[in-house]
């Protein structure tokens, strides 16, 4: 189902745990990289490799906010919303980023380039605002450097 | 000031290579450990140290460890709750992206002295690139005999792995993260019985914070008199801060125990940005009491100053508000954040942090009823101590502290209040 690497990979991680299901959440995360996000076959695939029910791994996919079961932009920018960030101005650089590319919270660009999201608390509260794009950080934004962020992804 | 934990810090980076954690006093306290030291004399030093939970609850460290039992027909687990996710917290962060090799060698002392062969390191999925610095790490360990069969000789075995959570503030409970670390979805579970009896795969397991294991190796170093001494009589050593907000240099700093708040936003961080006034902290991360300036200057840094003046040191997130701040949007924040993560399991909670954000809400448009500021008490009320877990404290306890010190910025929000503002100004 997935590449030579991933499938060892997949193989690897599950040697971690003395029971299959604990490798679901590392093993989502391949999905992802391989299919963008979780597709149903995803879903059957990795339930057969971890001798789970696929109800069992669609309900741990909908638990975490880290999985999509729906296809997302290239690049998926998360700005944090929470209180460190917001005190120094993290709704200016969401509603920066929406007029820039003209496309709401939770919504795709319509060329697939990018998906916009308002996320939790990062953990960057010391380097805020912050946003990460994919799983890049990008600490002590402004809108000028979020404009030559966004100009630099293709 | 002595450092503990960030001696490395200003390698940005370099104490990753096994080498450079060597040449830099790495690895020296686990030999000593594994040589000096029978497990219950690492329980007992540790216990000297009056080391304290760094990840919010602050439960003595070497305590935690005794209810272990000895004997375990299952096999034991340590896991390191790197799931840093405290709003206003990112000091586990810089210890595992500066020194990953600190918290490794704490983890494998901390695993001999309660007699654990596999460990765990349980972070945020979105440290995605510490958790292959962490990766790497252990890697290098492994490589140098410190992971594995036989360590340095002495017939202790231990295997080390990292594991990326996904997104869920709620895995940073220790039992909603032993789930999760089992393949399930983040519910917290009943206790007791305790994880120290029944934890992962239903071995008796210690879960603690990335801070807590990193001190180990220095406590067996220099034992815990030494570590206990830099700090307060009941808050031993050192821990560090998150400060983020408005000063003029937010960072992490490690600082002594007992160390007062005001010196830490005065000089460590340069002060308040752009000369305002200070107008409110909330000192351990989002979840705790917040505190009035007046209240900002009595607080020391150690776990009795804070529950002294009606607040706790939590996570050590302290963040920072000048006079320009509406406490009562603040407040709206956390409490959008508390709703989102609520873990959907417990009735109290999942009800009642959508209900205090929807009262929220339109207050946030100045359309409040008269009452509503009662109504947002009396609902965090209701959550308060009869939620599942402490995720409903967490979303009450800042509700109710922010109203009792800052009331005039909840009251402005009353649809009625504002017309008699406006008809005053006219």
């Amino acid at each position: 189902m997935y590449s030579q690497a991933n499938e060892k990979k997949l193989d690897e991680i599950i040697t971690h745990y003395p029971v299959k299901r604990s490798a679901i959440l590392p093993a989502l995360y391949i999905a992802q990289e391989e299919h963008g996000y979780v597709t149903d076959e995803d879903v059957k695939y990795l339930a057969q490799r971890l001798d789970l029910r696929v109800n069992e791994v669609e309900e741990i996919v909908t638990f975490y906010t880290m999985y999509s079961r729906k296809p997302v932009g290239r690049h998926k920018i998360q700005v944090c919303r929470t209180l460190s960030c917001m005190l120094l101005g993290a709704e200016e650089i969401t509603e920066h980023i929406e007029h820039k590319l003209g496309c709401g919270i939770n919504e795709t660009t319509a060329d697939g380039r990018f998906t916009l999201q308002e996320v939790e608390c990062l953990g960057y509260c010391d380097l805020a605002p912050c946003l990460q794009v994919n799983f890049d950080y990008h600490e002590k934004v402004t809108t000028e450097s979020v404009d030559r962020l966004l100009d630099g992804l293709k | 000031m002595t450092k503990v934990l960030t001696n490395r810090f200003h390698l940005l980076g370099g104490a990753c290579d096994i080498a450079v954690y060597e040449e830099t006093g790495g690895y020296k306290a686990l030999p000593k450990a594994l040589k000096e030291f029978k497990p219950e004399q690492i329980i007992d030093e540790v216990k000297k140290s009056v080391l304290r939970g760094r990840g919010g609850a602050g439960f003595a460290t070497g305590m935690k460890w005794s209810f272990v039992p000895k004997e375990s027909k299952r096999p034991k687990y340590l896991v390191c709750n790197a799931d840093e996710s405290e709003p206003g917290t990112g000091k586990d962060r810089d210890l595992m992206r500066y020194d990953p090799h600190q918290l490794i060698e704490g983890m494998i002392i901390s695993a001999f002295a309660i007699g654990s062969n596999a460990s765990y390191i349980y972070i945020r999925g979105e440290y995605w690139y510490i958790k292959e610095i962490l990766e790497k790490a252990v890697a290098q360990a492994y490589a140098k005999g410190y992971l594995g069969k036989n360590i340095l000789g002495s017939g202790f075995d231990h295997d080390m792995y990292v594991h990326p959570g996904a997104g869920a503030y709620i895995c940073g409970e220790e039992t909603a993260l032993l789930e999760s670390l089992e393949g399930k979805r983040g519910h917290p579970r009943l206790k007791p019985p305790f994880p120290a009896v029944v934890g992962l795969y239903g071995g008796p397991t210690v879960v603690n914070n990335v801070e807590t294991l990193a001190v180990v190796p220095h406590v067996i170093l220099n034992g815990g008199e030494w570590y206990k001494a830099l700090g307060t009589e009941k808050s031993g050593g050192t821990k560090l801060f998150t400060v983020s907000g408005h000063v003029n240099k937010p960072g992490n700093y490690e600082v002594p125990m007992g160390y007062p708040l005001m010196s830490l936003i005065e000089n460590e961080c340069g002060g308040m940005r752009g000369g305002r006034k200070l107008k409110a902290c909330i000192p351990g991360g989002s979840s705790v009491p917040i505190l009035t300036a007046e209240e900002c200057g009595k607080m020391t840094l150690d776990y009795e100053s804070a529950a002294s003046l009606g607040t706790m040191l939590g996570s050590g997130g302290v963040i920072v508000m000048d006079e320009t701040t509406d406490i009562f949007e603040t407040t709206r924040n956390v409490t959008h954040f508390y709703k989102h993560e609520s873990c959907g399991w417990c009735t109290p909670c999942r009800e009642g942090t959508r209900w205090l954000y929807k009262v929220f809400e339109r207050m946030h448009r100045y359309e409040g009823r008269p009452g509503d500021v009662e109504l947002l008490y009396d609902l965090a009320d209701k959550i308060l101590g009869k939620s599942f877990c402490a995720l409903g404290d967490a979303a009450a306890m800042p509700v109710q502290s922010a109203i009792k010190k800052f009331r005039e910025d909840f009251e402005r929000r009353i649809k009625t209040n504002l017309v008699k503002i406006q008809k005053a100004a006219d």
